[in-house]
């Protein structure tokens, strides 16, 4: 079985719809030479040339608008905003033109682009380099939001998310790009708002995104030495969000932790954790506990830092508190 | 225009102080002492020094995410940068920023910046206040040249030419933003000419120069305490190191003849040899100058060493006030 990164299999990705839809191009800062932000799309522009792979100027704005023009043409661009930081720079263009062109023009067009960007707090990059500001495109609706945490499925989405005729928000994460695993050299598609469950179990359903899905099945595999018996679920797509497998699971568990990196002042977590309330009371045998980062800005410093991250220790913690009861 | 001989000495200073600060912060970074995003400034001192030096103690500063220059030049000590880069809390944001985030306020430093442009209209607004207060002060407001491409760059300067701020707007054009060379980005040979588009004076000059960066601050600080508004100066330079410092060496984006051309007008070499030249300093004492700088930046590493980390439990501190 070959294994590559989730990086390789992004990228993999790129050149398989590049080499076999010339719809498709690529449009971001510094996306040629370097491959972008995170080298993502790094020798693509050997590959496929100045005209599909496109270094623009530092106007976010500019560039999800070429996105959506060109979507709305008959194209189907991918652009790059190199930090989820900065789509705050664009956030008009993502939140009032890209997510309602379609809604607005009664579905006269459709705008099937895709922006990928990525979250996540590392490496002491600082309040402007590690927010996690996807809650507001959950709150926006007729955007798709996808965040993979896998090799397999990171390749498998990004598929989906260019082959897909809705606008979509692609979210990477900055400390998952190196991590490998088995993904098939054929092309597929994972479909979008299918959850995953990455670990069956019993007794506690953790529903974990990005790097957190590592952190809860790490901690799950420990826990299975103290028989406990955890189930770790993966949504993949956050909007639309595959309730049904999270709701099965927590019938059958009775006990829920959501483990997602935005903040949890109406992070995703809360959204799971009011969804599991509202259509699930009867069968919650302890109160829901929600994991994200904490309600401030991510700090320098690295001991701040690392108390900024939410990860195993939190994981740990929530399960005494669910256990308890 | 006549520049005294202090003054001068005191560039060549400036400059040298922010070269081995550069140097030494690159240093720590590679030995893994210093984490983040560290955009160095090397090559590129003759545009802070040669702006600041015409501004008083009390104008304001707006400056970049490769701000560690304009932040010396403005007055900022060794000390509580280094500590900052530690990210101890006898920096100057208590570790909370880094060298991203870099702010002096009792220098009236308002802050280097993580979000490329982000300053640009904060500045208008700084000097909104000036005006709206009466009181005699301006505003430096350093950006590079892939920042003029920012949506914030078009509406801080228009606006700040509507409200007729006392802006100077400084455009570091190293070439390059990160891996994009200029001809990507925009179609110009003079980023200064964009002033036409907002009404107010432009003009570009060799950033590299210190004596001539100097002279077109003056005249362009002259214009704006005359109360005749924001003023955008270009200083065209080169940016000598990666992009940050994490940033590998195999990334070869540049042509290395490019860089070694530029490695050529180094603006310290320049200033040095014409006042040695002149006989306004000796070898000896640039070598004097040197050493103490580096034993400044020894104490100020030995400082940061040595300074407390903040506390874990200090997480949600200086959120809200
Ligand atoms: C709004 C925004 N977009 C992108 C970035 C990422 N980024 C950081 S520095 C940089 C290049 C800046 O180029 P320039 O303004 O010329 O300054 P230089 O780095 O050359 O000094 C980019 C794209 C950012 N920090 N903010
Ligand atoms: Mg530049």
């Amino acid at each position: 079985m070959r294994e590559i990164t989730v990086r390789e299999a992004l990228r993999e990705s790129l050149r398989y719809n590049l080499a076999h839809n010339d719809k498709v191009f690529l449009a971001g800062e510094d996306v040629s030479v370097v491959g972008g932000g995170m080298g993502v799309s790094k020798g693509l522009i050997d590959e496929f040339g100045e005209k599909r792979i496109v270094d623009t100027p530092i106007s976010e704005n500019a560039i999800v608008g070429l996105g959506i023009g060109a979507a709305l043409t008959g194209l189907r661009p991918v652009v790059e905003i190199m930090y989820i930081d900065f789509v705050t720079c664009c956030a008009d263009m993502i939140l009032n033109q890209m997510a309602k062109i379609h809604f607005i023009f009664g579905g006269q067009v459709k705008v099937p682009m895709v922006l990928k960007t990525v979250s996540g707090t590392s490496g002491g990059n600082a309040a402007q380099h590690s927010n996690n500001f996807y809650p507001m495109f959950l709150n926006t609706p007729g955007l798709v939001v996808m965040a993979p945490s896998t090799p397999y499925d990171s390749k498998g989405m990004f598929n989906m998310a260019i082959e897909d005729d809705n606008p979509v928000i692609f979210i990477e994460h900055k400390r998952i790009y190196n991590i490998k695993g088995h993904v098939p050299e054929d092309h597929y598609t994972v479909p979008i708002g299918v959850a995953d469950v990455k670990k069956e179990g019993q007794d506690i359903t953790i529903v974990a995104t990005q790097a957190l899905v590592y952190d809860a099945l790490s901690v799950a595999e420990d826990m299975e030495e103290e028989g406990i018996s955890i189930e770790v679920i993966d949504p993949r797509t956050l909007n639309p969000l595959d309730k049904a497998t999270i709701f099965e699971s927590v019938k059958k568990t009775g006990r829920l932790i959501i483990a997602d990196e935005s903040c949890l002042n109406c992070g995703f977590a809360s959204e799971v954790a009011s969804s599991v309330a509202e259509e699930m009371f009867d069968y919650l045998d302890a109160p829901v506990v929600r994991i994200g980062s904490p309600d401030t800005s991510a700090p320098y410093s690295h001991p701040l830092e690392l108390e900024y991250i939410p990860g195993k220790e939190e994981i740990r913690e929530a399960i005494k508190k669910v256990k308890k009861i | 225009m006549k520049i005294s001989n202090d003054d001068k000495i005191k560039m060549l200073w400036e400059m040298m102080r922010i070269r081995q600060f550069e140097e030494r912060a690159g240093e720590l970074y590679v030995a893994g002492i210093i984490t983040g995003a560290l955009h160095a400034s090397n090559g590129q001192e003759a545009v802070p020094v040669g702006v600041i030096m015409n501004l008083k103690e009390d104008d304001y500063l707006q400056s970049s995410h490769r701000g560690h220059g304009h932040v010396l030049a403005k007055g900022g000590e060794f000390k509580p940068m280094m500590a900052e880069l530690f990210g101890k809390i006898t920096g100057y944001c208590k570790g909370r920023g880094g060298s991203m985030h870099f702010a002096y306020v009792e220098k009236n430093i308002l802050g280097t910046n993580g979000i490329v442009g982000g300053g640009i209209p904060i500045a208008a607004g700084v000097g909104y206040s000036i005006v709206y207060k009466g009181t005699n002060q301006m505003v430096a407001c350093f950006l590079g040249d892939g920042a003029a491409n920012t949506g914030a760059f078009h509406e801080g300067i228009n606006f700040a030419a509507v409200v007729n701020a006392p802006v100077l707007f400084v455009i570091e054009n190293n070439q390059w933003a990160i891996s994009v060379p200029r001809k990507w980005s925009d179609r110009l040979v003079d980023l200064s000419k964009r002033a036409a588009a907002y009404g107010i004076l432009g003009e570009t000059v060799d950033g590299n120069d210190v004596l001539a960066v100097y002279e077109a601050a003056n005249k362009a600080v002259k214009e704006i305490r005359a109360g005749n508004g924001p003023v955008l100066l270009e200083c065209k330079t080169y940016r000598w190191k990666g992009h940050h410092a994490g940033e590998p060496a195999s990334l070869q984006y540049r042509d290395p003849k490019e860089v070694e051309a530029w490695l050529k007008k180094c603006p310290i070499k320049k200033l040095e040899k014409a006042l040695l030249e002149e006989k306004i300093i000796s070898e000896a004492e640039i070598e004097e100058m040197t050493k103490k700088i580096e034993q400044e930046l020894d104490e100020a590493v030995e400082f940061a060493k040595k300074s407390p980390l903040p506390e874990a439990a200090s997480l949600h501190d200086h959120l809200y006030v």
